[in-house]
């Protein structure tokens, strides 16, 4: 694969009562986004266990972004505050072992969020796109 | 040398023995080598009189063995804390993995204990290894009399010693300490300061030495689970199969965040660890980032206090501001 048409494998890890209705939002109303994203529906984001960010880089993700409700918003009432809790100790984390920090973000969309959905997405493979390939974290015995 | 010494606490053990309070005995007995001393438990004042040690080299940390060893008998198992070891042992009573009615706890008082990586860095083929005034006498197979001074010998996490003082126990040796501040984040704040690439090449450096023996997890207080993830043969990291980068990482990352805000950093991990990885460096982080985040927070302080990755406020910092806070973009 040649830089000029790299195209960066996204995960989104999208809660199911917001995100993931934001997503949909984000399709009926004909918001672009790359196709590239692969969404995964997890019940809340607090279902994302920090292995599973792993896992995705492992298996050949460039960027993982999780969303969820807006704090307050949880559909279990604090699931979201421990996911900021943990993602802020994680990706600090994976900064201090100089994995470039662009790879990893948590976004707050809401089921009414369809236009921030399509706009967070587009920003995101644009940062990781700049960034290239994931190489600090790839797992060699997962290429292809 | 320590200032309690051996005869005291066999002395000590051989009477609450005699007396019914406790059973048993966990405490340290000569290994193969003389600084290579073993946990052990000790059943009656004989094996006492004759096997039990007590010196400079008695780094374990006892609380974990509690976990096990309390079920094996209906009366009470005496153990030997050290101030360091005293907050594991609250720790694992606030996860409750053990039963506190069936401990009797003697806090003992400690000057640093030595790690043999230190001292054979500085004598090779060691033979004998003896205390001598204030350090070490170590004689060695090549170089004669090696002497050394308690602070050259001193195991990382002894000369990091942020605590002098016991947060259990039933019963206190000698006079209580202070908790004392060691400045051991100075390592990790030398690593935030680095460049993400300077940061990738020391962590390569380290983490690729890893053999991925579990000895750090073995060991670990705060690693008690009766099934970890890491002996799923499907971890992918359950032995090391490869050296890439992701397979070394992701042990590590996983290892240090399943005890964030439970490590009490007692430091038995970079003490076992074969390959003298400086996981100290690792757990800190995440020690020093919930204090900068969330508050000053001591795992194993106060027994049942709430952890903080299992609390929240409404205000907590958002990730993209901690990742900037934590390397003190911001801070
Ligand atoms: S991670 Fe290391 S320092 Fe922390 S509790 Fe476990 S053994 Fe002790
Ligand atoms: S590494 Fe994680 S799963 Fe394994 S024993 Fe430690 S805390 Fe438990
Ligand atoms: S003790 Fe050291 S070598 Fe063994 S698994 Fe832990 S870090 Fe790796």
């Amino acid at each position: 694969m040649s830089m000029n048409e790299f195209k960066p494998k996204i995960v989104a890890f999208c809660c199911n009562w917001c995100s993931y209705a934001g997503a949909d939002l984000a399709g009926n109303n004909r918001l672009s986004y790359p196709a590239d994203v692969k969404i995964i529906r997890v019940p809340c984001s607090c279902r994302v266990n920090p292995m599973f960010i792993l896992r995705a880089f492992q298996k050949g993700a460039d960027g993982v972004i999780i969303c969820g409700c807006h704090p307050g918003d949880c559909h279990y009432t604090s699931g979201n505050y421990y996911t900021r809790r943990r993602m802020a100790l994680l990706f600090s984390m994976l900064d201090y072992l100089g994995i470039e920090r662009e790879r990893t973000r948590l976004e707050w969309v809401s089921a009414a969020e369809g236009a921030k959905f399509s706009q967070t997405m587009n920003e995101f493979v644009e940062a990781v796109t700049a960034l290239g390939e994931n190489k600090r974290l790839e797992d060699l015995r997962c290429k292809e | 040398m320590q200032r309690v010494t051996r005869d005291v606490l066999v002395q000590k053990a051989i009477s609450l023995l005699s007396a019914g309070t406790v059973d048993r005995v966990l405490g340290w007995k000569a290994g193969e080598f003389s600084y290579d001393v073993t946990p052990y438990v000790f059943k009656d004042a004989e094996a006492l009189k004759a096997d039990f040690v007590f010196d400079d080299f008695c780094g374990a940390n006892f609380s974990k063995y509690l976990v096990k060893e309390c079920g094996k008998s209906e009366g009470k198992v005496l153990v030997f804390l050290k101030p360091c070891d005293t907050y594991s042992f609250n720790q694992l009573l606030t996860e409750h993995r053990f039963d506190r009615e069936k401990v009797y706890a003697v806090g003992i008082p400690c000057d640093g204990m030595a790690d043999i990586t230190k001292i054979r860095e500085k004598a090779e083929g060691i033979s004998e290894i003896t205390a001598e005034g204030d350090g070490f006498c170590v004689k060695t197979l090549y170089d004669g009399d090696v002497k050394l001074t308690k602070e050259e010998a001193l195991a990382e996490r002894c000369l990091n010693c942020k605590s002098q003082k016991h947060v259990a126990y039933d019963e206190l040796l000698g006079e209580e300490g202070e908790v004392i501040d060691s400045g051991r984040f100075t390592g990790v704040e030398a690593l935030e300061a680095m460049t993400p690439d300077e940061r990738f090449a020391f962590w390569k450096g380290e983490l690729s030495r890893c053999i991925r023996c579990n000895a750090c997890r073995d060991v670990c207080p705060a690693c008690t689970c009766e099934k970890c993830v890491f002996d799923n043969p499907k971890s992918g990291v359950e032995n090391k199969a490869i050296a890439d980068s992701f397979e070394e990482k992701m042990f590590h990352i996983i290892r240090a965040f399943h005890v964030a805000g439970r490590c009490t950093d007692c430091g038995e991990c970079s003490r076992v660890c074969p390959q003298n990885i400086p996981l100290h460096l690792l757990n800190r982080k995440f020690i020093k980032d919930i204090n900068g985040f969330y508050g000053d927070y001591q795992a194993g302080e106060e027994a049942y206090s709430r952890a903080p990755l299992v609390n929240y406020t409404t205000e907590d910092i958002e990730p993209a501001d901690a990742v900037k806070k934590g390397d003190g973009e911001n801070a």
